[in-house]
């Protein structure tokens, strides 16, 4: 009979809970940036809203993990996990900051149309959540290797961010009527860029809870 | 051992079987070494059975060394093996070496009623002279070298009882039993004892597993400071325990044949966070059975 599945069941719920908080900030996210292409203000709102579901799921993992902590023992691996898990619900909760961003940049618009159609800022939302993903599958697997190639995705979403920022910055120089609305898209494709790199954080933590260390998972070329 | 080691060859007691310390070395080392014990492929049996199995082990000097590992994993055996009491019992041999100041203790030439001086032990159960006051438990261990000047007695007690973080509970009733204290005191007092003869290496066989949790830290917290002075080797079934006093952490287990075997030792934050042995990870877990 095994020793400790009370314990075992504990750690489970625990990443199990995480898994839920960052599917809910993928869909958060893929929400935001819907809103916005549409400029579906009644959508941004419950992006906004939705946030504060994301930061009550933040407290009560958090919780969960310190009970763990207090009553339990954990050692090893168990206390890596917990660890890990400690950390990475600040970097999700983070980028659900960031989407809540993005709806309240839609609220901005009132009546004006967007600068023009959504072409990099759709393709890096699709990479940013992608990575989220795949970083929560690579920690349901317990798979460093997995981690290590997501967190080398984040290269993509920094050369897209470039992009956006040159057309964006072109825009403006020419016609300065445009700088309000260029700059909320640039703070959009801000926001994206901040959500892949923190799910290169998350893959860092997968890394750290397989390994016992802590490596940079991918060395930003800025 | 140590340059510092004092000879006991004047005024020994004839009960007493050596006349010279445990080594004299010819030429003592010029600079302390770093690794202050050394155990080699050490084995120990009792009568036929054998109990542990090729231990390897290096014990730095001022560190404490936490051996860890379930019921008969050979951990007390291991322990005792260390300042020879292991032969106490009858039937039972080691083979193997364990190396302190570059001798091995195994050697034909040591003594070791003397060797036992430089390598104390503690055990589970404090044992104070049960006829003998508090002062008297102290000195024991001098008085059987043959040292029975009064003032020096009464320094040495002095000092060790204060080593033990014993001395401001008990300087006003040193002429009382030792068994009238509590048992945390008792063992503390028992620490003092083997203090008191000045070793390099102190063995702990369980030392906190009788005693309530306040005792028991406060024992924790005297390892630590002693730890600067002597090296101190810990057997504990309590991990937490393992974690908290020690520097590095040595895990035992016996295999089939029911032997026990060094599985893996590291520094204790290492073996406690990222142990190497997927066997040692199962233990510390809980993981067991």
């Amino acid at each position: 009979m095994r020793t400790r599945t009370g314990f075992d069941r504990e750690i489970q719920l625990l990443q199990e809970e995480l898994v839920l908080m960052g599917s809910m900030v993928k869909k958060q996210i893929e929400r935001a940036v819907e809103s916005l292409r549409t400029l579906d203000q009644e959508a941004a709102r419950r992006v906004i809203e939705g946030d504060k579901e994301v930061d009550h799921m933040r407290f009560a993992i958090e919780e969960r993990a310190l009970t763990l902590i207090a009553t339990q023992q954990p050692m090893a691996s168990d206390l890596r996990i917990i660890v890990a898990c400690l950390n990475m619900i600040v970097d999700i909760e983070r980028m659900g900051d960031h989407a809540e961003g993005i709806a309240k940049i839609v609220l901005r618009y009132e009546d004006q149309p967007l600068l023009k159609p959504l072409i990099d800022i759709p393709r890096m939302a699709v990479l940013a959540a992608d990575m989220l993903d795949q970083a929560l599958e690579a920690f349901v697997a317990h798979d460093a290797d997995a981690a290590r190639q997501v967190a080398r995705l984040d290269d993509e979403v920094d050369a897209l961010y470039e992009q956006v920022y040159r057309e964006l910055l072109t825009y403006m120089i020419n016609d300065p009527r445009t700088i309000d609305r260029a700059t909320w898209l640039l703070w959009v494709a801000h926001n994206l860029e901040r959500i892949a790199d923190r799910a290169t954080n998350i893959c860092e933590r997968v890394i750290f809870l397989v390994t016992g260390k802590m490596e940079a998972a991918n060395v930003s070329r800025h | 051992m140590h340059p510092g080691a004092r000879s006991t060859s004047e005024s020994t007691p004839p009960v007493i079987r050596t006349e010279a310390p445990m080594i004299r070395p010819q030429n003592p080392p010029v600079e302390a070494p770093a690794i202050g014990m050394r155990v080699a492929r050490l084995s120990a049996w009792y009568g036929k059975h054998q109990a542990i199995r090729d231990v390897t082990l290096d014990i730095p000097e001022r560190n404490v060394t936490a051996i860890i590992g379930p019921s008969g994993c050979g951990k007390s055996t291991l322990v005792r093996c260390l300042n020879r009491m292991h032969e106490v019992v009858r039937g039972a041999r080691a083979e193997g070496e364990v190396i302190i100041g570059g001798l091995n203790i195994y050697d034909p030439a040591v003594d070791p009623v003397a060797l036992r001086r430089e390598v104390g032990m503690v055990f589970q159960r404090a044992n104070p002279f049960p006829t003998m006051t508090i002062f008297e438990n102290v000195v024991a261990g001098l008085r059987l070298t043959g040292r029975h000047n009064g003032r020096e007695l009464r320094e040495v007690a002095e000092r060790s009882l204060q080593r033990a973080a014993l001395w401001e509970e008990v300087k006003d009733k040193l002429n009382t039993p030792g068994t009238d204290l509590s048992g945390g005191q008792q063992q503390r007092l028992c620490i003092a004892r083997a203090l008191a003869v000045n070793p390099n290496v102190l063995l702990m066989d369980e030392p906190a597993s009788a005693l309530d949790p306040v005792a028991t830290l406060r024992i924790e917290e005297l390892i630590r400071a002693l730890r600067d002075e002597i090296m101190i080797v810990i057997v504990t079934h309590n991990m937490q325990q393992a974690a908290r006093v020690s520097d590095q952490t040595a895990f035992m287990l016996a295999g089939e044949e029911r032997v026990g075997e060094l599985i893996e030792v590291g520094p204790t934050t290492q073996i406690f966070t990222n142990p190497r042995d997927k066997r040692t990870e199962d233990y510390i877990t809980g993981r067991f059975g």
